[in-house]
């Protein structure tokens, strides 16, 4: 334990994601160290973060507008919503150049054990897009691990009788990687759903 | 650092740092056991989807002074009609979390290691109405919670031979009309629990949904809080789809 300011900061930076007590004292001390208009930069840029961004209102996406730049957006296609756990999902979809549509951030993903369920995820706010926005296909990008697996399960149930089509993420082998090294469930349903080569 | 090989069911992961996840895992000779699965959550790690709750695996592992390093994993069932179904798949969480609430660290459980590798492929062949109760009833016999479920617990052997109407949690038993307290009960119900822990499992997870199974289901949830005192968390989370 140090004294008050120092301790402190080191408690404030432990209850970020991932940072164990000692990785929050190691960038306590590495913050006290370097000049003071570095860590005022630092300081100020969260400041600025908090006050300017926010969620979307359509789908709560981090954004500095009432809507976000691909919500308002005219060149998007209409009717495709891809949904996904965090904001980082949409960065990762985005760098495909694969996906002209539009987003739905769930803000996480249902986790029993937890006891996270669905009021705790943007998922009303989901289904009322189906109608208001003429949705007609919704794309499930929930990761793909069992608590990704079960939200998009959960998803697809309520969706369906909306009916939208519903996808979800093809599952496969990582390009690059070796077959020998592929997990059963993943093999498994790569050779499912392979299709022909052209 | 001593290596060894285990058997294990994946219980529950927690993500850690970047790409690191802390995988919890009943083993079938050290009993609960946390160790580190290096890069498990990048796609091309060569675990691959292993390390997953409900997975059963086989596993080399390192021993640390808290923490354990997964460093090999290979699969002896990944359950995938457990993993594909909502509805097993939810119960699946349930029996995972009731028996991580049961085992303790390090301290060999081997009757809890074989319930669970049964529950689970009961489960991944057929999806019952009656698995998670019959399951959290033997677990709760195994720890010294079975019930008393023939003859009043309240009148003892005097009562010998009357209907039984209730169930009081505090006794831990069926109660007679005269003695009546605690939850009303069917008689339907108390020989479901009966079977279950009588050896008659197999024709209990025939029984389709309905107001017996309800009953079974809510009081073995009301027995787990009154006697291991804790809630399962999981158990109602996905009802509503
Ligand atoms: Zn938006
Ligand atoms: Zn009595």
């Amino acid at each position: 334990m140090y004294e008050g300011p120092v301790q402190d900061l080191i408690d404030e930076l432990g209850r970020m994601p991932g940072i164990g007590p000692k990785s929050a004292q190691r960038i306590a001390f590495h913050l006290l160290k370097i000049p003071t208009p570095d860590a005022m930069r630092l300081s100020e840029a969260i400041t600025r973060a908090k006050e300017r961004v926010q969620f979307c209102q359509r789908c709560f996406n981090f954004s500095e507008h009432e809507l976000c730049l691909i919500c308002s957006s005219a060149s998007r296609q209409d009717g495709t919503l891809c949904v996904v756990e965090e904001s980082r999902d949409v960065v990762a979809v985005e760098k495909t150049q694969e996906f002209r549509g539009r987003y739905h951030v769930l803000q996480g993903c249902l986790n029993p054990i937890e006891g996270i369920g669905p009021e705790q995820l943007r998922v009303s706010e989901l289904l009322g897009r189906i109608d208001g926005e003429q949705i007609t296909e919704v794309i499930l990008s929930t990761n793909p691990n069992i608590e990704g697996e079960a939200t998009a399960m959960y998803l697809a149930r309520l969706l369906g009788p909306l009916g939208v089509m519903v996808t979800r993420l093809a599952s496969g082998l990582p390009v690059g990687g070796d077959l020998e090294y592929a997990d059963e469930l993943t093999l498994g349903r790569a050779l499912e759903h392979r299709r022909a080569v052209e | 650092m001593a290596l060894y090989r285990e058997r294990g069911v994946v219980l529950r992961t927690y993500k850690l740092g970047e790409a690191d996840r802390i995988v919890s895992i009943l083993t079938q000779g050290r009993g609960k056991v946390r160790a580190v699965a290096k890069g498990v959550r990048k796609t091309k790690s060569r675990f691959g989807g292993r390390l997953e709750p409900t997975s059963h695996v086989e596993l080399q592992l390192y021993e640390g002074r808290e923490l354990d390093i997964v460093t090999q994993a290979e699969s002896i069932d990944a359950h995938r009609h457990i993993r594909e179904d909502l509805d097993r798949l939810s119960k699946a969480i349930v029996l995972l979390e009731a028996i991580d609430q049961l085992a303790q660290e390090r301290q060999p459980a081997p009757q809890l290691y074989r319930m669970l590798v049964g529950g689970l492929s009961t489960l991944n062949q057929a999806d019952s109405a009656l698995l998670i109760p019959a399951f959290l009833l033997k677990l709760l016999a195994m720890e010294g919670f079975g019930p008393q479920l023939d003859g009043c617990v309240v009148g003892g052997p005097q009562d010998d031979g009357v209907d039984l109407v209730s169930f009081d949690l505090d006794r831990n038993g069926a109660v007679c009309l005269d003695h009546r307290r605690g939850v009303p009960i069917r008689e339907e119900s108390l020989s479901v629990m009966r079977a279950v822990l009588g050896g008659g499992l197999s024709t209990v997870l025939e029984v389709s949904a309905g107001p017996v199974t309800h009953e079974v289901d809510n009081l073995v949830g009301h027995m787990w809080e009154h006697h291991i005192e804790r809630r399962l968390r999981s158990a109602h989370v996905l009802d509503r789809a």
